[in-house]
């Protein structure tokens, strides 16, 4: 039996009609992680530490020991990763369902403003400014935030003044309304979290971790190339680790972006 | 007389690199009870419980009373010359290379009769002040230099492979963010230290520190987290041949005792900085420098570890940080064998409870972590091997060799 649509996209992929875009950094010991208060519990960084490399520890192979903490890299956040989200029901990454691992994306260029202000935070109004654009936001869509800052590395990225972390991200407002207003499936950025820099002192604090995970909704950080993607009609691949009772991991991230 | 200790001459790049040699380093077992006191910059010697007599060669017996009661004591460190040799060809090659050498017999105030390394400015009959030293094999060895006259000593090339002077010598210290780097690298600078080399540990995070180093001449700050072996490897790359001194400041404190939740993974965490994190540093520098251990009049010299006296005595209160500190010492042991192939030569500051924030809670005394920087040059001019930095650290490691048990004890009832 073949199916008409996966013949097409066959033939798209092969011929070029359809892209895939990797949104996804480097997995490296450099890239930075969320910066917690010390005397709280902190994520592990990433590591590779060389088993052998075609030596006297393994004469004819290559291979590393990786370690990292969940929410490293370009990461998943599941729904049990907050509080709002502990008592749902699939909430960790090894129960996500398969079909939430492909879906749309809608892609909201904030990257003018993000680049005059690090502090920018993406409103309801400019939401519904993009729809009146583009189109209302499809239910069970990514929202994906560009703000370029994925183009920064190091001190740049990370943002760190003595009064924490300075990112663009979502107001409160915006969240708590694309996830009963618009249904979304997620909400993705190219900073180190879902939520702005400053989140913590919002109402309710760091609320894009609040209303995603209280919904079972899921988040995507540290993406990268978003600036290469339309507005709509992208296709997102998130696939994370299949980690028992998993509050996110590191992924990979593709985009089926049409062509021509 | 030798004349002022200049900068070296850079390195002539078609002269093979010379391999470094030691001195003969056969001793007795009780022999090494001066190698003790050397480690600590005493001037000791065994001393008869019976009659009082300081007696050496180091002896099973008193050689005046027979009394086997030979006990090491510190003892007065002054003398006068008795004779003196340059010997020209020394048959030893470690000496050969170096000769003209300089010995003679000394006559010690406090009774022995030994053979000293010379200073240069040494001539029969002056007084003298005494020194154990450690040699390049790490074996206690006299020196005496006049004590009459100003000198300074790292001018004299004896006194040199003695030490581990920092002057004209590149030093890398290990972490920036270590609240002692300021003062280490002020200390560093007035001792006459070449670069010095600052690792930072993730580069992006900021730091109070950051500016001031910055604005230090010579002082250069570079990627280095000791947590990753690439991070460790590539600094070695580019900078692992031009560090003579090593100082492995990387730390990390956590109070708390074993039974509270979550305290595996700031153990961990502590672990991969100061075990782990001295031995991928150890792995990636410690190569080079025992190859470059005689690499021109500046060579590599030292390694330094700043630890906590917790290494030795154990508090309940800072459990995980107190096993860290124990496994960092026996690993530092280690260390101290390998480089020893290379004359380069291993010290350990042991300091009680600093000023640093993560003891805010404690009572003082806290050391500062100035007293720490002073200590570290002071034991790299001195050629040191265990220094204690401060009252807390110097009381408990007195007791621990008299009483150990009650330390354990008194140190158990402050768990928190």
């Amino acid at each position: 039996m073949t199916s008409p649509v996966l013949c097409a996209l066959q033939e798209a992929l092969v011929g070029g009609a359809v892209e895939i875009v990797d949104l996804t950094q480097t997995l490296s010991p450099d890239f930075p992680t969320i910066v917690l208060p010390p005397e709280l519990g902190q994520s592990a960084p990433v590591r590779i530490e060389r088993i052998s490399h075609y030596d006297g520890s393994g004469p004819a192979w290559y291979w590393n020991n990786l370690s990292f903490g969940e929410h490293t890299g370009t990461h998943f956040d599941a729904p049990v990763h907050w509080y709002t989200g502990r008592d749902l029901p699939l909430n960790s990454v090894d129960c996500l369902p398969t079909r939430h691992m492909i879906a749309p994306a809608c892609v909201i260029d904030c990257s003018r403003s993000a680049a005059a202000d690090a502090d920018f935070l993406l409103t309801k109004a400019e939401v519904l400014s993009w729809e009146a654009a583009h189109g209302r936001i499809p239910a069970g869509s990514w929202v994906l935030m560009r703000s370029d800052w994925s183009k920064r590395s190091g001190a740049a990225y990370a943002n760190l003044a003595a009064d924490g972390a300075h990112t663009p991200g979502p107001d409160a407002e915006v969240m708590e309304w694309l996830v009963a207003e618009r249904d979304i499936i997620g909400f993705g950025t190219e900073t180190i979290g879902t939520d702005a820099g400053q989140g913590g002192h919002f109402h309710p604090p760091y609320p894009a971790h609040h209303f995603l995970h209280g919904a079972g909704r899921y988040g995507l950080q540290c993406l990268t190339n978003l600036d290469r993607l339309p507005p709509t009609g992208t296709m997102i691949i998130a696939a994370p680790l299949k980690i028992l009772h998993g509050s996110g991991s590191p992924l990979r991230v593709l985009a089926l972006v049409p062509r021509g | 007389m030798t004349g002022h200790f200049g900068k070296p001459q850079r390195k002539n790049p078609l002269a093979r690199t010379r391999q470094p040699l030691l001195p003969p380093a056969a001793r007795s077992r009780r022999a090494h009870e001066l190698t003790a006191a050397a480690a600590e910059g005493r001037f000791a010697l065994q001393r008869c419980g019976g009659c009082g007599a300081f007696a050496y060669p180091v002896r099973e017996a008193c050689p005046n009373c027979l009394s086997a009661d030979l006990i090491l004591a510190d003892a007065p460190d002054t003398g006068f010359v008795l004779s003196v040799t340059a010997a020209e060809v020394p048959a030893d090659n470690y000496f050969r290379e170096r000769a003209p050498w300089r010995v003679g017999l000394v006559q010690f105030d406090c009774g022995p009769t030994a053979l000293c390394h010379l200073h240069a400015a040494c001539t029969t009959g002056i007084p003298v002040q005494l020194f154990l030293k450690l040699d390049k094999a790490g074996q206690a060895v006299f020196f005496a230099a006049p004590r009459e006259g100003k000198f300074d000593m790292a001018d004299d090339p004896q006194w040199r492979e003695l030490t581990a002077d920092p002057r004209h010598r590149r030093v890398l210290i290990t972490d920036g963010r270590h609240p002692v780097t300021g003062s280490l690298v002020a200390r560093l600078r007035e001792a006459g230290a070449g670069d010095i080399f600052v690792g930072v540990p993730e580069d992006w995070k900021p730091f109070a520190g950051r500016e001031a180093l910055e604005r230090h001449e010579g002082v250069n700050l570079l990627p280095l987290d000791v947590t990753s072996e690439t991070s460790v490897a590539d600094f070695t790359r580019d900078y692992g041949a031009k560090i003579e001194i090593v100082i492995n400041t990387a730390d990390f404190v956590r109070p708390g005792g074993i039974l509270a939740s979550g305290q595996i993974n700031p153990t961990r965490d502590a672990m991969e900085v100061i075990v782990f994190g001295m031995m991928r540093l150890a792995q990636s520098l410690a190569p080079v420098m025992i190859a470059r251990g005689a690499d021109g009049a500046a060579g590599a010299a030292a390694w330094v570890n700043l630890l906590s006296i917790y290494a030795e005595a154990h508090s309940p209160g800072f459990a995980a940080y107190g096993a860290t500190q124990a496994a960092a010492l026996a690993l530092s042991h280690a260390l101290r064998a390998e480089l020893g192939a290379g004359g380069v030569r291993l010290i350990n500051v042991l300091s009680g409870p600093t000023e640093s924030e993560w003891f805010q809670p404690l009572q003082q005394p806290k050391v500062a972590h100035k007293a720490i920087a002073d200590a570290v040059v002071d034991g790299l001019r001195r050629g040191l091997e265990d220094i204690y930095v401060g009252d807390v650290a110097k009381d408990l490691h007195q007791r621990l060799k008299t009483n150990p048990k009650a330390v354990e004890r008194e140190l158990g009832r402050e768990r928190p």
